[in-house]
């Protein structure tokens, strides 16, 4: 096995349409995501948290940049040559009503990643089934019911089920709890991180919570229109954000304490359309510290300590709370 | 401490809707006070019937299959005297809904029409609730959209919905309702669609004009974090009923139902951790139960307290101390 870090993304970008609705939707984004490693994309929408987890599973292709698999570059190969990859890499996506087919039945939903990729015939196949159900807290028997037969949380976790069949290193979860209630929502985070523990597999967790992105990922992706603001270990993010647009993200999120400090920098505006991102650093619209020399050149990404970059020129520590 | 007689008293409100399956409550036992100047959230899960609350209470329940059946709903009118709606007259409560109470939605899209510019919309409803003029009502609708935060508002008012993003058109919204100075402001989810920074806008926005207006305001949200944020009193659904009602921070310091002390910790935000080292939230087993059926309490069934006595029959809602309101079998030996 090589030491190249799972997955190697390096100036990804991929645009929409063409000039003039020419949509901007990720522009030159890199990170790395470790073996066994969960890393969360985080940002409001428009800005490229999902199109970058399609990118790196080949389900759109890039633009510009490029994306490698253990060391192997993908961005370039054909449906056919990504074949033997689809087994590594899986997606969970955000509602489980629509991306359960409603006329099969949930062997079938999952048993056809099984076929696939010619895992488990016969027998093997409708115990493998029972097994997978079983492992996301569901029961065997439940193999030959349709997904409305079940709640949101239950079919969320059929699809993750669908997901394991092919014992991915990599899962791609988009939005994975933002349609279920927050009771559900607990359920599955927590299956979510007893999977990662059993399995040891890999995570692209892509949410706008950053509470559960918090609680979910080792490290932290934060994104605004396509590009990278800030990147670190979570808890360091969480805890001491440099760059300004992840600190009002912090600040705007709503704490569920009545005694929390009500006074916060509102960020003035929308934001701005893709389309026509703003020259520069794509934030200094709606930024408090923007000056003249942010609408000039694209910040490079500084150190803010071990493993831990944003993108921007402005002094921008804050006093620890 | 005597509070003022509130702006809107809910008691025991029971709402039927007539189905081809026979008839379903999905609310029944709701009780619920929102006083001038403050905000009650109203909060549950998806089926607690928080919504159906919102439209009985402005007297849209869809017809005919809906209706109230069962409790009373004052509203204390600027006259002073006190209005029982459930009895209101249609007419009467389209008066009502235009003067003195208002709602917003969660999707400003559906709530707007496509084909008038925003400044018509808010203009027609200037005309038919107060006879202005079409000049005046024009003029009055752009000074709404200046109240509501709208740059270059007498621009922005001959735009369309659609030109529009999310966070204009709720405060289109927004301006639509307080057009006509309600008194009373219904909140149903305006911020659910919306990005977290923009959603800061809007919380702000309206608790501006409550301050302001010294309007009343029902919150109704799904959101934890939103009612620690917004909401003076807060009052908690689960399958169709009220199972808790207190003052915010009562509600988050010390909630007594055992619904809501799960759900509170149940947050990402309250994640512990386990022995392990890895972290994890505490969650509620099951699913949200249908209104229908059970003859218990409606959580029993994933309820950590439960007992057979809680499955047998049905607990009433019950005054703990002072305006905290509980509905628990066992809530004095938690």
């Amino acid at each position: 096995m090589s030491d190249a870090p799972l997955v190697k993304v390096r100036g990804l970008t991929k645009h929409f349409g063409k000039a003039p609705a020419l949509v901007h939707a990720v522009e030159d984004v890199s990170f790395e995501i470790e073996r066994g490693e969960v890393v969360g994309l985080v940002g409001e929408s428009g800005s490229g948290k999902s199109t970058i987890g399609r990118l790196i599973l080949r389900a759109l292709d890039l633009t510009a940049g490029a994306v490698a698999f253990e060391g192997r570059e993908i961005g370039g190969l054909s449906q056919r040559d990504l074949r033997p990859l689809r087994r590594r890499m899986q997606m969970v996506f955000q509602d489980p009503f629509a991306s359960l087919n409603p006329r099969l039945k949930v062997k079938d939903i999952i048993g056809e990643a099984l076929d696939a990729h010619g895992l488990a015939q016969g027998p093997a196949r409708l115990r493998r089934i029972g097994e997978l159900l079983e492992i996301v807290g569901l029961e065997a028997q439940h193999a030959s019911r349709f997904p409305h037969e079940f709640s949101g949380g239950q079919r969320q976790r059929i699809g993750i089920a669908r997901a394991l069949a092919v014992e991915p290193d990599l899962i791609v979860a988009d939005e994975p709890v933002s349609a279920l209630d927050v009771s559900v929502q607990a359920q599955v985070l927590n299956l979510l991180q007893g999977l990662r523990q059993r399995f040891g597999m890999a995570m692209l967790f892509i949410s706008h919570d950053l509470d559960v992105i918090e609680l979910m990922c080792d490290r932290i992706v934060v994104l605004y229109l396509g590009r990278i603001m800030e990147v670190g270990p979570a808890e360091e993010v969480c805890r001491r954000p440099r760059h300004p647009y992840t600190q009002a993200l912090l600040a705007a999120s709503p704490k569920p304490d009545p005694d929390a400090p009500r006074t916060r920098q509102l960020l003035q505006g929308d934001i701005p359309s893709p389309l026509a991102p703003p020259s520069g650093c794509v934030f200094r619209t709606r930024c408090p510290l923007a000056s003249e020399a942010c609408a000039r050149a694209v910040p490079a990404m500084r150190s803010a300590g071990p493993d831990h970059r944003f993108a921007c020129i402005h002094e921008t520590e804050q006093a620890d709370p | 401490m005597t509070q003022p007689a509130p702006l809107l008293e809910i008691e025991n409100l029971e709402v039927t809707f007539r189905t081809e399956a026979g008839n379903v409550t999905p609310v029944r036992g709701v009780n619920l006070v929102v006083h001038a100047g403050r905000t009650t959230a109203l909060v549950g899960e998806s089926g607690s019937g928080k919504s159906v609350t919102s439209l009985a209470v402005m007297g849209l329940l869809p017809r005919p299959a809906g209706r109230i059946s069962g409790g009373s709903i004052h509203y204390r009118l600027k006259s002073g005297e006190a209005s029982n709606l459930v009895t209101l007259s249609l007419e009467g409560m389209r008066k009502l809904r235009g003067s003195e109470i208002a709602m917003i939605f969660q999707e400003p899209m559906t709530s707007l029409n496509p084909v008038l510019s925003v400044g018509e919309q808010i203009a027609e409803q200037v005309r038919y609730h107060t006879g202005m003029g079409s000049a005046a009502a024009m003029r009055r609708a752009e000074e709404m959209l200046g109240l509501v935060e709208i740059p270059d508002a007498v621009r922005r008012a001959t735009d369309y919905p659609h030109q529009m993003s999310g966070g204009m058109r709720q405060r289109v919204m927004i301006a639509l309702a307080m057009s006509c100075n309600p008194r009373l402001l219904i909140a149903d989810e305006p911020t659910t669609a919306l990005d977290v920074t923009i959603q800061a806008q809007i919380l702000a926005l309206i608790d501006r004009l409550r301050r302001e207006h010294g309007m009343g305001v029902l919150f109704i949200t799904h959101n934890l974090g939103v009612v620690a944020e917004v909401a003076d009193d807060v009052t908690v659904m689960y399958a169709g009923e009220v199972v808790e009602s207190a003052d915010v921070r009562t509600l988050f310091r010390k909630p007594r139902h055992p619904y809501t002390h799960a759900l509170i910790n149940c947050l990402p935000a309250h994640a512990k951790s386990g022995s392990d080292g890895r972290r994890f939230v505490p969650s509620i087993p099951g699913t949200v139960a249908s209104a229908a059926g059970a003859h218990g309490c409606k959580f029993e069934p994933r309820c950590s307290h439960a007992t057979p006595y809680c499955q047998a029959s049905h607990p009433a809602l019950e005054t703990m101390d002072g305006t905290h309101t509980i509905r628990c079998w066992r809530w004095s030996d938690l």
